[in-house]
């Protein structure tokens, strides 16, 4: 009898074991979207009722949350017998895009709506699209948006992302630098305005006129978009060596180590940890961003609060256009959604409305892509970003509207980031051990024979 | 009645026999050994020969197709190099380093001489148990490129100048070999201190009797004696040295300057998942893995495991 005992005492074991490995083998996609392990932040946003539905929204930016969360709360107040529940979750940047990719690649586990970054919106393009078209829902409003926003989150004339914000580039200056350096800064209208306003900045004070970053392309993609130029023109074609991006790029390369204005980011990068310590102590009298760089320094830069102002970036020729839009977020509804039409009207109100693009101004400091709004009274309303920046933002912005030329996406994207950060940047601006050409012509052939 | 009483009696005796095939001397060794055999099929066979497919395919939703060795063929480019290359130079550093360092470590651990030895053991240890990600957080700020980060400051007391320490080849090298070293030395002396409890003392012994030095007894007692150990510590090591990845992950999360921090398996990440080139990336594992037999191969003859009865 004891023996006996002894084999079902294995036997069970063993069917543990097996139950355990068919769990893991069969079940991993479904059972990862059940639970959000991994999150940065998990919100339950919305009615409590049974009937409500509930929709799953992943971000990578645990911020973003906060859009929805105010537009859930109108939508079930506007719509009561179609009440939502929104589960939204923010994970790291990497994580999040890889957990779609696998997700939509797989078939299983994807979540209804989902924040894409403009950067990685490209691979979900590819082949066929595992996203919905919201044509039906964008055509209407087409006008009233800059409208090229839509066009970076499209594929064959559909329409897959809902934009976040413009991302119009601007400069950011530090006025109290400005004024010890004795420059107005209203006079700098052109990029030799810029350089001799540097040379001021760097004779009279301890500051250097900007930072250049190196890991990333925030510092010179809107440079060359300001002047019609890109990585690839209308046709897809790579045209990241051309004469213009050269020339740019080498301004850049001569704002270091010939003029002796800029210096490269510490860090790296407009996003890392040195940059924020060295910019809010002063390090450097400007910057080049994007307007939603704004939150980073209501955020991360508190001690320049009322000392920075918003101005149009320099430009090239006399009539230059003086912004450019750069970066952006696509919110799209996977295929794998149970409620599509639900989820696209809610994404759709919640992106397309005016209520919505307010809201995009209100809690984010964005841009919104709805320009009508700009010059509602709503948006004049005072909030942290007025307080920071001074109540003149979106003076600056009605005044470069027409000058807003969006960037050109293709598949290829990611390769170009990847190229410009790793080896371009590094090679010219750090450690100059090629030119502007060089580096730019084997970036080229990298991106060509990929 | 009769009826059921012969069906009882039939299904007693199907059941005995389904007991007795599986309790047979042939059967019951395939039945324990059962769970490891499916999981590996499972987990690691399915795996390896899908991905083998992939490396011959180009994947995207609803669109797989076959393109032959179109993907072997772009692997032979600059960038696969410098990933080679670098982790080649980092499976050289940590290897060297994670062998000595901690056969010396563990040696004078053991000696009878060091007091306190098991408080050294336990705090060598603790590292191991931290997360390479959370580490590398720390590393990166004492690393930071700044005149008053911890590290430029030490430097500072020698007279050496600020350096940039996550954009050179040689210092970025240096971080990824230091976080490695940080991390795995204390499992490694763990490993080390297992053999040396199993070297008679009686040896020591009779070489004391014979005059040899602490060095003597350390080349012709323990270093021999340590040897299985010393070839199973060099294998691991070797093989997470080619498999390494969050220690560079952790320092350029969005790729390194010049790639200097770019390994084999950040490259299979690169273009996997951040291109969406999974059968690339498919590809590049597939010649990572004969990369890893060919030297675990190589490494065992000439240490001489694969002999027999030895």
């Amino acid at each position: 009898m004891k023996k006996r005992s002894l084999y079902v005492m294995l036997f069970s074991m063993l069917f543990v074991i097996l139950a355990a490995c068919g769990k893991g083998g069969g079940g991993g996609g479904g059972d990862g979207s059940e639970d959000a392990e991994g999150a940065e932040a998990v919100e339950v946003i919305g009615s409590e009722s049974k009937d409500a539905t509930e929709l799953k929204f992943w971000t990578f930016n645990a911020l973003h949350i906060d859009i929805y969360k105010d537009a859930v709360s109108r939508w079930n107040e506007e719509f009561p017998d179609r009440p939502i529940k929104l589960k939204a979750e923010a994970y790291p940047y990497d994580n999040m895009h890889n957990n779609l990719l696998l997700a939509l690649q797989s078939g299983t586990g994807a979540p209804d709506i989902v924040d894409i970054e403009l950067g990685r919106f490209p691979n979900y393009l590819q082949g066929e699209p595992q996203l919905l078209p919201m044509n039906e829902y964008v055509e209407p409003v087409k006008d009233k948006f800059i409208e090229s926003r839509f066009d970076i989150y499209s594929k064959d004339g559909k329409n897959y992302g809902l934009p976040t914000h413009v991302g119009a580039t601007v400069a950011y200056y530090n006025k109290e630098i400005m004024d010890a350096a004795g420059v107005d800064i209203d006079s700098i209208q052109t990029w030799d305005d810029y350089v001799a306003a540097g040379k001021k900045v760097v004779e009279n004070t301890d500051a250097t006129m900007t930072t250049l970053e190196t890991n990333d392309y925030w510092s010179y993609w809107p440079l060359i978009k300001q002047q019609g130029s890109d990585f690839f023109d209308e046709n897809g074609e790579v045209t990241i060596s051309n004469e213009t991006n050269v020339e740019t790029l080498e301004f850049m390369r001569s704002l270091i180590y010939d003029e002796k204005i800029a210096e490269i980011t510490p860090g790296g990068g407009h996003h890392e940890e040195e940059y924020y310590g060295f910019m809010n102590d002063g390090g450097a009298a400007s910057v080049i961003m994007p307007l939603w760089y704004m939150g980073r320094f209501t955020d991360y830069m508190p001690d320049l609060k009322g000392k920075m102002v918003i101005r149009p970036m320099p430009k090239w020729t006399e009539d230059g256009n003086r912004s450019a839009g750069a970066g952006g977020t696509g919110t799209a509804v996977t295929n794998q959604t149970e409620h599509p039409e639900l989820a696209k009207e809610f994404l759709a109100y919640a992106k397309l409305s005016e209520e919505g693009n307010i809201a995009l101004w209100r809690v984010m400091g964005f841009d919104p892509p709805m320009w009508t709004v700009w010059e509602k009274p709503e948006i004049r309303e005072d909030n942290k970003y007025y307080q920071y920046f001074g109540t003149d933002i979106f003076d600056t912005l009605l005044s470069i509207r027409e000058e807003i030329d969006s960037i050109n996406i293709t598949e290829k994207n990611p390769l170009v980031q990847e190229q410009l950060s790793t080896n371009v940047f590094n090679n010219v601006l750090r450690s100059q051990s090629q030119s502007a050409e060089e580096a730019l012509k084997e970036a080229e052939a990298a991106i060509k024979n990929n | 009645m009769s009826e059921r009483a012969v069906s009882t009696t039939d299904s007693s005796r199907s059941k005995r026999s389904i007991k007795d095939f599986f309790l047979s001397r042939k059967v019951v060794p395939y039945v324990f050994v059962s769970p490891f055999i499916i999981s590996f099929l499972l987990l690691f066979l399915y795996p390896l020969i899908s991905g083998f497919i992939m490396s011959f395919q180009t994947i995207l939703p609803g669109q797989t197709t076959f393109v032959g060795a179109s993907n072997y063929e772009r692997i032979l480019n600059p960038t696969f190099f410098k990933a080679l290359s670098n982790t080649t130079v980092y499976v050289i550093l940590t290897t060297v380093i994670l062998t000595i360092l901690p056969m010396i470590l563990a040696t004078m651990l053991n000696s009878k001489f060091v007091r306190f030895s098991n408080v050294f053991r336990a705090s060598l240890f603790i590292p191991a148990l931290t997360s390479t990600i959370v580490a590398g957080v720390v590393f990166r700020l004492m690393f930071g490129e700044s005149e008053a980060s911890l590290a430029n400051t030490v430097v500072g007391f020698f007279g050496i100048e600020p350096l940039e320490w996550k954009f050179g080849a040689a210092t970025g090298m240096f971080l990824m070999v230091l976080l490695a070293t940080w991390k795995w030395l204390g499992v490694n002396i763990l490993y080390f201190m297992a053999g040396l409890a199993n070297v008679p003392r009686e040896l020591y012994e009779a070489a004391e009797m014979d005059g040899a030095g602490i060095i003597h007894k350390f080349r012709h007692i323990t270093l021999p004696m340590l040897k299985p150990i010393t070839v199973y510590v060099v294998t691991i090591t070797i093989i997470a040295g080619f498999r390494m990845y969050e220690e560079s992950y952790v320092f350029w999360p969005e790729g390194s300057p010049g790639n200097i921090g770019l390994t084999i398996v950040g490259y299979i990440y690169q273009q996997g998942f951040r291109m969406n080139d999974l059968g690339f990336g498919a590809a590049i594992g597939v010649v990572l893995m004969l990369i890893i037999f060919i030297i675990s191969i190589l490494q065992l003859a000439l240490s001489g495991t694969l002999k027999k009865g030895e």
